[in-house]
């Protein structure tokens, strides 16, 4: 049987591992792609939030947040695209523009 | 027994105007328009003070004009209202006051004759004797203290007119300054008399010491501190120091100030508070006994100076004494006649010897002096008149008043509990032994000056005597003459005393005790004979010294070796002075300035938290690196902290 | 039994959620990604969200991603350019606190009581249902979740373009 312990566990670490991508990881694709992981994470607790409250409202939530990642994946790959256009890379530590 | 009178504030007013007047048209104005106006204002005062005494004169003393101006301060129990107080004790003052700095005023026409600061010089003047009516007239105490800082800041403007010369600025600056020190102590005492008695009204003050608000204990320390204020006012021991070197302004000045008014204030002021005085034997023995010194110390200093100014610089300094051995014995008619007489007389000599030095262009110095006699005749005669009445020969006007005050010392006691037996006598052998040196050193200043050789080079050219400055001898001399004739009680004349009477008698009988041979008449005549006989020994022996034997002073200096050097330097006290007070306090200053004010204040706290705060923002700007993921990175520690405050802290869970 | 899919599908989930993270090439980490979505999926399903796991699998794995592997093969990013990995100090604190943080996640978890979630009843996750929750009691965020969408279209172009007409 699943428990919402063992659920909000596996949230947890999901959301542990896309947030060391965050911190880590140089190139900004793969940074993005952790954000989903993040945001996947979130979605996996409110579904098992929901379930245990036998609310439908999370997975109203969840649909929200998965229209959100949708629009932040549309944004942030075109500002990839105008970044690797302007400096020829996508490698987040040559990004120090506003470096004081 | 009082009544209103509307002339005393023109009265005092007069010589205010005089000097706003000289003070801001007088640049462009012909010196003889200044002169008449710095004139005017002071006859107009002499005769306001004639007319408003008129009810004065005529009860013999009895009645006081009363003037009340305006309320001055009105805060919280203390009321202290402008006022002016005309009895027969500061009747005595005005005309003293405004009579002789009338002829003194006359006398600078001549004397500063070309100066470039004439105007600036009669506008001082002016407001000289402004605040010095204000301090006779005054009623209550805070005003007279206005007229007190006033006639100080007066000296010092006058002391240090010539101030391009920094030694003159310096000398007006002592003069302020020590005057300071003594005032510190004046409004120490009149906090200490408010305190007792609720009010600073001289009159009202009367009536709280006769009905036993002021114990003895607190009277005596009121006096005290009052007393400290007038050794600095009046020049007594310990602060006479700037009186010497305030010989730096002209000579008039000196004729003024510190001869016949300002110095003068410390004695008033004690003869104002008589009903004080008498409650404290104690303190009235300490001012016989500072003055009775002093008269004697600066007796002493005087005989061995060179310069003519300051030999007269050290007689005011002692006849201040015989005041104050006057007022403090109890006896504040002898004094205030004694300081009468002492300001025709002194202010004779001063202005004789500024009639000397314009003659000689300048030259001061008595050792480069002599035979002025057939060259200056009139300034001669004068000052010849002034120096009998000083060494106190008969029937000139400073022996009625000298003797009577060490007649008066010599038969009564003090009431003091510490020094009730020895203070008189000691006070008397004193100004007795003072006396014969008095006669000595202003003798020996006749002889050098006038008499003898020549001592100047051949062409040195000798100014005839200006006109308008003989006069103003003239009449000096005169008074100096017939001006103690008011008081001539070995005579049985006692017209000055009962004049002064209804102000101080009653302070006078608190405080006289009587000895054995007290009002004996024969007693009195032997004591006259007495001074008499001191003022022909000084004589003799000035004779002896300076037209005898041409080399016998030098022999006498050099036999003498440190002792003469040690009264010709004044007793190192101005050294003594600097070394024990002047060179701390500079420590101190210099302290405050370098390490507190520079340092501490400036480096460190202001300059300090300037770069203080831009180290802050140095800091701050190495948080900007620019890098998202360190922006990240601290964004999870933030939330990291929270949750794990909730966590493990406040136990969310 | 569904205890033992939930596990075999959470560890694959967190497994190819490492490789996401780990794995130098971003095309191998897009394909991990998909991997990830795909099992997570499977576990919306075992949680009772039917719908929700179609959308997942529809709109994350198939639109979402899509665009992912599209852009990643647009910027054709040679090997040299992947660039090695730079150790700084904030990555080391960063993972310190993300290891403390962690601890204390599962500390904090493992003292919940281990209970079966209850029965949801037969339409819970049913499209007819959510369907009546999106669009009744959370119409407003679904009507401003659609304004959200344009402006992310709009911005979209906007930076992408080449030049500004």
């Amino acid at each position: 049987m699943i428990t919402l312990q063992d659920t909000l566990l596996l949230s947890g670490f999901l959301f542990f591992i896309g947030l060391a991508g965050v911190l880590v990881r140089r190139n900004v694709l793969v940074i993005l792609m952790s954000v989903e992981l993040m945001l996947n994470a979130a979605n996996l607790a409110l579904l098992g939030f929901s379930r245990n409250l036998a609310e439908g409202t999370g997975q109203v939530l969840a649909i929200f947040v998965m229209t959100v990642a949708a629009a932040e994946a549309a944004v942030g790959l075109g500002l990839v695209l105008a970044m690797f256009r302007h400096r020829g890379t996508v490698d987040v530590d040559r990004m120090r523009g506003l470096q004081g | 027994m009082s009544e209103q009178s509307s002339l005393l504030l023109w009265l005092v007013l007069l010589p205010l105007l005089g000097a706003i007047f000289n003070g801001l048209v007088g640049r462009r104005l012909s010196s003889r328009w200044i002169g008449f106006v710095g004139c005017a204002s002071v006859f107009g005062s002499f005769l306001l003070g004639l007319v408003a005494g008129r009810p004065v004169f005529a009860s013999g003393g009895e009645e006081t004009a009363l003037q009340t101006v305006y309320s001055w301060i009105s805060a919280g129990g203390l009321n202290v209202e402008v006022g002016f107080r005309l009895d027969a004790l500061s009747l005595v003052m005005v005309l003293v006051v405004s009579g002789v700095g009338l002829v003194i005023h006359l006398y600078s026409i001549g004397y500063m004759h070309g100066d470039e600061g004439y105007g600036r010089y009669f506008a001082y003047l002016n407001l000289f004797v402004f605040a010095m009516l204000t301090l006779v007239l005054a009623d209550s105490l805070p005003v007279l203290f206005v007229g007190w800082e006033g006639v100080g800041l007066c000296s010092y403007l006058l002391i240090g007119f010539w101030f391009e010369d920094p030694q003159k600025a310096a000398a007006g600056k002592k003069a302020f300054i020590v005057n300071r020190i003594g005032d510190l102590g004046f409004l120490l005492g009149m906090y200490l008399l408010y305190s007792l008695s609720g009010t600073l009204h001289i009159e009202s003050l009367r009536q709280a010491a006769s009905s036993g608000a002021i114990g003895p204990a607190a009277a005596t320390a009121a006096c005290l501190l009052l007393f400290v204020g007038a050794t600095g006012k009046s020049a007594q021991i310990p602060l006479y120091v700037w009186l010497p070197d305030a010989m730096a302004g002209p000579t008039p000045v000196s004729a003024l100030i510190h001869a016949a008014t300002m110095v003068t204030a410390g004695v008033y002021m004690i003869a104002r508070l008589n009903f004080l005085f008498a409650l404290s034997p104690d303190a009235s023995a300490l001012v016989v006994l500072v003055g009775a010194f002093t008269a004697f110390y600066a007796a002493t200093i005087g005989l061995a100076q060179n310069d003519i100014k300051k030999v007269l610089a050290y007689s005011t300094i002692s006849q201040l004494g015989y005041m104050f051995v006057g007022v403090g014995s109890g006896y504040f008619a002898c004094g205030i006649f004694h300081l009468m007489t002492h300001a025709f007389f002194k202010a004779c000599l001063f202005l004789g010897a500024g009639a000397v030095i314009h003659a000689l262009e300048g030259e001061q110095d008595i050792r480069r002096m002599g035979d002025l006699r057939r060259r200056l005749p009139r300034t001669y005669a004068t000052f010849l008149l002034a120096t009998l009445a000083i060494a106190g020969f008969p029937p000139l006007a400073g022996f009625f008043s000298k003797d009577e005050i060490l007649w008066k010392v010599l038969s009564s006691d003090s009431q003091a509990l510490w020094a009730a037996s020895w203070v008189h006598p000691l006070a008397y052998a004193l100004t007795l032994a003072g006396a014969a040196l008095t006669s000595f050193y202003m003798f020996r200043l006749v002889f050098l000056v006038f008499h003898g050789q020549f001592r100047l080079p051949a062409e040195k050219h000798v100014h005839p005597e200006t006109p308008i400055m003989t006069w103003s001898l003239m009449v000096l001399a005169a008074l100096s003459v017939v001006g103690g004739w008011g008081g001539a009680s070995l005579l049985g004349v006692h017209a000055f005393e009962e004049f002064l009477w209804p102000v101080v008698g009653e302070a006078t009988e608190k405080m006289a005790a009587l000895r054995p041979f007290a009002h004996s008449h024969s007693a009195e005549w032997l004591a006259a004979g007495a001074g008499v006989l001191a003022a022909l020994a000084g004589w003799l022996l000035a004779w002896r010294f300076y037209l005898g034997r041409p080399g016998l002073p030098e022999r006498v200096a050099r036999a003498t070796g440190g002792l003469y050097r040690l009264v010709l330097n004044k007793y190192y006290l101005d050294e003594i002075y600097d070394f024990l007070v002047i060179r701390p306090l500079s420590a101190l200053a210099r302290f405050f300035w370098k390490v507190i004010d520079v340092f501490c204040i400036d480096q460190i706290g202001v300059n300090g938290s300037a770069r203080a705060l831009g180290w802050l923002g140095q800091v701050g700007r190495r948080l900007q690196c620019g890098d998202g993921q360190v922006y990240a990175f601290w964004l999870v520690l933030g939330g990291g902290i929270v949750i794990i405050y909730l966590v493990v802290v406040a136990g969310w869970f | 039994m569904s205890a033992v899919l939930f596990w075999i599908f959470g560890v694959a989930a967190l497994v190819l959620g490492m490789l996401v993270v780990v794995l130098p090439n971003p095309v191998h980490g897009a394909v991990a990604l998909v991997g990830n979505l795909i099992c997570l999926a499977a576990l919306y399903a075992m949680l009772q969200a039917h719908f929700l796991a179609m959308v997942q699998v529809f709109l994350y794995a198939g639109a979402i991603l899509v665009l992912f592997v599209f852009v990643i093969m647009l910027l054709n990013l040679k090997r040299e350019e992947l660039g090695r990995p730079r150790v700084t100090a904030s990555k080391i604190a960063g993972m310190a606190l993300l290891g403390a943080l962690g601890w204390i996640f599962v500390r904090a978890l493992l003292a919940l009581p281990r209970v079966t979630m209850p029965e949801a009843g037969v339409a819970f996750g049913t499209v007819e249902e959510v369907g009546r929750l999106l669009l009744g009691r959370h119409l407003l965020g679904f009507e401003v979740s659609s304004v959200l969408l344009l402006a992310a279209v709009v911005g979209a172009v906007a930076v992408a373009k080449r030049r500004l007409w």
